[in-house]
């Protein structure tokens, strides 16, 4: 075989590198917390809401698991600004993802809602627990922990899914890679040195979210 | 030249779903053979191939399905050959897919109970007879669900092979946003055929869940 591997070239692009990891960790962070937040929020407006927020809530939902996020994302870019609304790429990026995860979250943290039995709201209740206590305590922690595995390996994909905002020309780690080949033209190392990067951080992820397991459920 | 969207343009877009459909098959196809070698590892009693199908698992699944495709696309052409995106497309999403069937059917499999397989052994069935008439006909009805779930998933990512300029139903929106500069009517036209894709498949997959829950 006359192909000779050469990834020194690419290695001398780390400052590039360096950029690209920095904006996939912050998007991944912001999306991350964002999609948790107005994910829980919807799900707990499809299960307890009255039924035209719940058909509202679920049409959100079916609508974007249906269709591809790259779509989603070229509509927002590219298309929003047909109707005279403009985003810049990064906003853009966070905005096309966190509406993304959301709708994949509610449909998670729903399930774990509905794996409460009632009986177990009705014994917070007779214990002398407010509203508020007895949705934290017995409804939203046990919840979550019953979809802790489900929810956080959304949480890994999405940071991998990150990697699409590079075709809005976002420079996160993968569109880092697409400058370092225009560079070197160092294709298929480029791609193999970025690939190794993002599964060393879902690694760190998946071990981090096993972790926080342990810190928040442990008494539960 | 800026035209409008035309009624063409419409059609073009339409006939774009059968790109879209041909990629997830050839990857559903090319899947279920990586699958079902990952799940019978991943089933199997031994460590060695259990862990080799934990690997294979989480590496696919660690790295994005993008980097997958741009790994083939250029990878391949180093091995000496000159692929055509659609050779790419299809290995990278053969190798992606297998790895969520595999865990899916894996899943599958080891949730029918060994008690199962021992009277399968009483009756005087041999290794493969167990899992021919006793055992697959039952983890099948468990995996048909979360399969068809999957199909959606890929359905959606096959959106992807238009970075690799595989012309598809995302890569014919492009074009036509190209020739019309109207992105916001093109890119929602899209969104919705892809959603007449995949919501009926979701909602089967629903509905087989439930039939499914009932029947246990």
């Amino acid at each position: 075989m006359a192909y000779k591997f050469q990834f020194r070239d690419v290695f001398a692009q780390q400052d590039a590198i360096a950029d690209g990891l920095v904006l996939t960790l912050q998007l991944s962070a912001t999306v991350i917390a964002l999609g948790f937040v107005i994910g829980t929020l919807v799900a707990a407006v499809l299960v307890y809401a009255k039924p035209w927020a719940r058909g509202l809530a679920h049409a959100y939902v079916e609508v974007i698991r249906n269709t591809p996020l790259i779509v989603q994302l070229f509509l927002i870019f590219f298309g929003l600004p047909g109707i005279g609304i403009r985003f810049d790429v990064v906003t853009a990026s966070v905005l096309a993802l966190t509406i993304n995860l959301a709708a994949y979250t509610a449909e998670i943290v729903r399930a774990g809602l509905e794996s409460i039995p009632k009986s177990q709201i009705e014994a917070g209740v007779s214990l002398g627990l407010t509203g508020p206590q007895v949705f934290r305590h017995v409804v939203l922690l046990p919840a979550l922990k019953n979809v802790y595995p489900s929810l956080t390996s959304q949480f890994v994909l999405m940071m991998l899914a990150t990697s699409v905002v590079s075709q809005i020309s976002a420079v996160e780690l993968f569109h880092a890679g697409s400058i370092i080949q225009s560079r070197t033209f160092r294709d298929f190392e480029v791609y193999t040195v970025i690939a190794v990067l993002y599964l060393g951080l879902s690694l760190v992820m998946r071990a981090g979210f096993s972790v926080c397991y342990r810190i928040f459920f442990r008494r539960s | 030249m800026i035209r409008e969207v035309a009624w063409q343009d419409v059609m073009y877009l339409v006939f774009a779903i059968r790109w879209t459909l041909l990629l997830t098959l050839l990857a559903l196809s090319g899947g279920s053979l990586v699958g079902l070698l990952v799940a019978a590892g991943g089933a199997s009693g031994s460590l060695v191939l259990r862990n080799l199908a934990r690997a294979y698992v989480g590496l696919v699944q660690g790295i994005p399905l993008l980097a997958w495709l741009f790994i083939f696309y250029f990878g391949l052409s180093i091995v000496g050959f000159n692929v055509p995106p659609w050779v790419a497309a299809t290995v990278g999403f053969s190798i992606y897919a297998g790895a969520f069937l595999g865990e899916i059917w894996r899943g599958a499999l080891i949730s029918i109970p060994r008690t199962q397989w021992e009277a399968g052994l009483a009756i005087g069935l041999t290794y493969l007879e167990q899992l021919r008439h006793v055992i697959i006909p039952q983890a099948v009805r468990v995996a048909i669900p979360p399969t068809v779930g999957f199909i959606v998933q890929l359905i959606k990512n096959t959106s992807l092979a238009s970075v690799i300029g595989f012309v598809e139903l995302t890569r014919e929106g492009q074009l036509t946003t190209a020739a019309t500069f109207q992105p916001f009517t093109v890119y929602l036209l899209v969104a919705a055929l892809y959603f007449a894709l995949c919501y009926p498949l979701t909602r089967y997959s629903r509905t087989l869940e439930r039939k499914r829950r009932v029947v246990h």
